[in-house]
């Protein structure tokens, strides 16, 4: 892989291996699911077996019962106070952690039972008997959007089932429109995938004599679990402190408050002693967040040479029973429907729509993987009709440095347009294009995404991110985070990014992560590519305010002239004029913190995004090119390579950022291919690995990447987004190869070989 | 049902248990002998993040009943590393390689490796991917895995070498 170089950096640029992949080789790595605490007691869940019911009457005698059994809860039980990570809109906040009223899909948390074991928990949650009043059900958008349609929020005043909607107005899309040489709309429909992160949920809650809670639990973002839970609970914020341990994997599905959190905690209250709750892949699978499926319509006008003059882009989205992170997805899906091109006009429309399903929520990528499968689509067809290579198209309608969606977004650092050449030379696209092998093709599909959000939908009071840095005299360093590393690497790369700030080797730096009682406030957690640039922003400020408070000393020390400055590199504290006059690290923290009479020396930072528009500060782009082998006979798509080049910024980890491009090619291709639930009357049948299939080993193709060289201002060492974004172009680009090699234009994901056959035989009826 | 004592050689160690009939390998060696590097993804043999080895074969312990283990030789992930200062060949090479993202698939592709490069110390990458394929990962895309147990393999025959 051809990697960026960066000659004045020591750190930045490195492939470190993570901090904590040793004890995860080893097996000492402590999940949130290994924890064992003297005394501690094991809950189980009792779910909804009906998508859609009034409950009349729980009874849970029986359950108590069971010897062995501490406490069985119900609704009731609680403080009954709904949550929602859109604190900004509280009638946005739906859910409550066990169903008191109502349940709205088959899953639904209804009670809950902690007992000495797992099994006789398991045994008492079936020993409850609740007396269901099973109302009508929808399972898609457009039942749940008919006349007369059942009523899944009939709680809150609602316009029948749309939770909310967004609607962005740029110019005058029906005027564009009516003048445009081209018109093409297109309809284009996405299904629901899971994370499938290997690391089911988990947690244990202990609580504390005088009823504060220590929470362990396998999230991406204990703050918002802190303050989720501490309001759930009806108790301060302080008092609740949440650990995240080792955590494996994310991708989105672990960002909200969770029932068994709530459960955990209000139990470990209530009996006195620790309680933890394991989900099994069963639960995760059948009840678990989701990617949101879509409805998507999508109008777009060229003029005769291709140039876009505008898009009307209405979006759908299948949100199941509760809002959960749907609001930020209904929103991103206008913004990423208007990115990579210029478009003087556009027109957004997104509906967030209740149906009685397993809730949808963020999933890597946020709105991008749909509605990029969407609009690249639709621009690798109207190059098709427009008689241009679509690569040439995008060229022509490309984004650039300095381009504005007016109040939106403004883009800063762009290598969009290198992305699209790169990727055509190391495809040899112009020639595979115009000349392919029988029963092949290539396809393209590109992407750009956010670097975190400007939106504080959480409506925090404090920074979005923080950091604290802590000097000691033996030349060591301490940084405090509450940024999540959940698999992807941020304990690395924000200990990289503190070394090369400072100028002290990565081994000589301990770092404590997400832990809502002993770090800076805050951090809203690890989604939206956001910790890179954000938590590496604070880390660059705390380190600067650690060298305020040592240049002073040195520069005393050596008598040096007031307009000397004061290097830090190799561990040392020098004379940029002259290197030899200066001392280790250690030196100067120990005068420092003896010429301040022993006050100790530690710097904090801080990040919050302002005047950046409504979305992100900063946006990466990039190209992908598939190429497939599709066999006539049985429709079967064989993935033959992925080429990706893409614009990151600064690559702080080169290891970690093709890592991030390799997993995003895998969940992208199991997206395009072969990852669906299998539904009926709102059950999800398949909740097992063999029956959801993720691609294995032998699934993988093989890929080639480039990293295009820019430098995002806005962003630690010139860095942004690297990890999510990339998910999306895989979809669109094995689509179009799929048209390449076969003439069927898949639109409505998965491409399955059923599809591709009827479109083969599609195809030859029509010859 | 009465308890079935067993006798488990777990990484040189014997332990002495009395277990439930329908308790898995993995419970017992998770819950009962707090070796916690074993992983439980999915319940059902699917995933592999809990495969550890039995009698030098790999198996999926949360299939596998811990009855079936008695009187036999358990290998798991906290016993293939020399001492703990020293990481097995397979180890160092999924750490320095990039293999290891969120690291909970690791220790049981860590194990199907070490059994694979036991009964083929020099296998194509083809080889390699067929020999992880019960072995799920969802961070990684597998390549850097593949990658590792590649260096491995010329690591350890070196070694074998020059001993």
């Amino acid at each position: 892989m051809s990697m960026c170089k960066y000659p004045d950096y020591k750190f930045i640029g490195q492939s470190a291996p993570r901090v904590d992949a040793p004890s995860k080789v080893t097996g000492s790595a402590v999940y949130a699911g290994d924890i064992k605490l003297p005394g501690m007691l094991h809950g189980k869940l009792l779910r909804s077996p009906v998508p859609h019911a009034r409950i009349k009457s729980i009874d849970v005698s029986q359950a108590v019962a069971l010897p062995g059994v501490k406490a069985v809860i119900t609704g009731k039980d609680t403080p009954c106070i709904k949550y929602g990570n859109w604190r900004l809109v509280p009638q946005s906040q739906d859910e409550l952690p066990l169903a008191v009223d109502k349940v709205r899909f088959i899953g639904d948390e209804v009670a809950a039972v902690v007992a000495v074991d797992e099994e006789t928990a398991e045994e008492a949650v079936h020993l409850i008997r609740v007396d269901y009043e099973e109302l009508p059900a929808v399972y898609d958008v457009d039942a749940a959007l008919a006349q007369g349609a059942p009523l899944i929020h009939d709680e809150v005043d609602l316009s029948g089932n749309i939770s909310l909607d967004r609607k962005i107005d740029v110019g005058d899309v029906e005027t564009a429109l009516a003048g445009a040489d081209y018109v093409r709309e297109d309809f284009f429909t996405v299904h629901a995938v899971s994370h499938a992160y290997l690391e089911p949920c988990a947690c244990v809650a202990e609580a504390d004599a005088e009823g504060r809670i220590t929470l362990w639990t396998s999230t991406q973002t204990p703050y918002i679990v802190q303050c989720l839970l501490a309001s759930t609970l009806g108790i301060p914020e302080n008092h609740v402190r949440v650990i995240k341990p080792t955590v494996g994997g994310g991708f989105g599905g672990k960002m909200e408050l969770r029932p068994w959190e709530f459960c955990a905690a209000f139990l470990a209250r209530k009996t006195g002693r620790p309680v933890r709750f394991q989900l099994t892949r069963a639960e995760e699978l059948a009840t678990g967040r989701r990617r949101h499926p879509m409805k998507i319509r999508s109008k777009i006008g060229f003029k005769k040479d291709g140039t876009i003059v505008a898009k009307d882009f209405e979006v759908y989205l299948d949100g199941g029973a509760y809002n959960s992170m749907g609001p930020t997805a209904t929103f991103l899906c206008g913004n990423f429907g208007a990115m990579l091109y210029r478009f003087p006009n556009y027109r957004y429309r997104g509906y967030h729509v209740y149906t009685n399903k397993p809730p949808a929520g963020a999933m890597r990528g946020f709105g991008a993987p749909q509605a990029l499968f969407a609009g690249e689509s639709q621009m690798n067809m109207a190059a098709g009709e427009l008689g241009l290579d679509p690569i040439d198209l995008r060229i022509q309608n490309a984004m650039v440095s300095g381009d504005e969606i007016p109040g939106v977004a403004t883009i800063s650092s762009c290598g969009f347009i290198e992305s699209l050449q790169k990727v055509a030379e190391m495809t040899d696209w112009r020639d595979k294009r115009k000349n392919p092998a029988p029963n092949k093709g290539l396809g393209v599909g590109c992407y750009s995404f956010i670097s975190g959000g400007v939106f504080n939908w959480f409506n925090t009071i404090y920074n979005f991110t923080a950091a604290e840095v802590r000097a000691y005299d033996d030349g060591t360093l301490h940084l405090l985070t509450m940024a999540s590393d959940i698999g992807q690497g941020s304990d690395t790369v924000l200990r990289q990014i503190l070394a090369e700030e400072l100028g002290v080797s990565v081994e000589r730096i301990r770092i404590t992560s997400a832990d809502t009682a002993m770090t800076p406030k805050a951090d809203l957690g690890t989604w939206g590519s956001r910790v890179t640039l954000m938590a590496g922003n604070a880390v660059v400020q705390a380190a600067q305010r650690i060298k305020e408070q040592l240049v002073g000393t040195v520069s005393a020390r050596f008598n040096l002239n007031v307009i000397h400055e004061i290097a830090f590199g190799g561990d040392r504290v020098f004379s940029k004029a002259r290197p030899d006059r200066g001392m280790t690290f250690g030196e100067a923290v120990a005068m420092a913190v003896k010429a301040r009479r022993g006050e100790e020396i530690v710097g904090r930072g801080y990040y919050t995004p302002r005047d950046r528009g409504l979305v992100s500060p900063a946006f990466s782009f990039g190209a992908q090119v598939a190429e497939v082998e599709v066999d006539p006979k049985t429709g079967l798509i064989k993935v033959e390579k992925m080429t990706t080049a893409h614009d990151c910024g600064t690559v702080i980890n080169p290891m970690s950022v093709e890592g991030q491009l390799e997993g995003s090619v895998h969940m992208g291709l199991g997206y395009a291919l072969c990852e669906q639930f299998v539904m009926r009357d709102g059950q999800t049948l398949n909740t097992t690995f063999l029956d959801y299939k993720i691609p294995a080993a032998e699934d993988m193709p093989p890929g080639e990447s480039f990293c295009v060289d820019t430098y995002e201002p806005d962003g630690p060492f010139g860095a942004k987004e690297a990890g999510e974004g990339l998910v999306s172009p895989t979809a669109p680009a094995i689509a179009d190869a799929v048209w390449h090699a076969t003439g069927y234009r898949c639109l409505d994901l998965p491409i399955t070989p059923e599809k591709v056959l009827a479109g083969i035989a599609a195809r030859d009826g029509g010859d | 049902m009465s308890k079935v004592n067993i006798a488990l050689r777990v990484n040189g160690d014997v332990y002495e248990l009395a277990v439930d009939p329908w308790r898995t390998l993995v419970e017992v060696l998770r819950d009962d002998l707090n070796l916690t590097g074993t992983k439980v993804g999915c319940q059902t043999g699917d995933c592999g993040a809990c495969t550890v080895m039995l009698d030098g074969r790999t198996v999926t312990s949360c299939l596998t009943l811990a009855v079936e283990a008695d009187g036999r030789e358990v290998t798991t992930i906290e016993g293939i590393a020399p001492s703990g200062e020293e990481l097995h060949p397979i180890q160092k090479a999924f750490v320095e390689r990039g293999a290891v993202q969120c690291g909970y698939c690791t220790p049981g592709m860590i194990m199907s490796s070490k059994h694979l490069l036991e009964i083929n110390p020099t296998p194509t990458e083809q080889e390699i991917r067929r020999g992880l394929s019960g072995n799920l990962c969802r961070c990684t895309g597998y390549n850097k895995i593949v990658e590792a147990v590649g260096e491995a393999s010329r690591t350890m025959r070196s070694t074998d070498k020059e001993g």
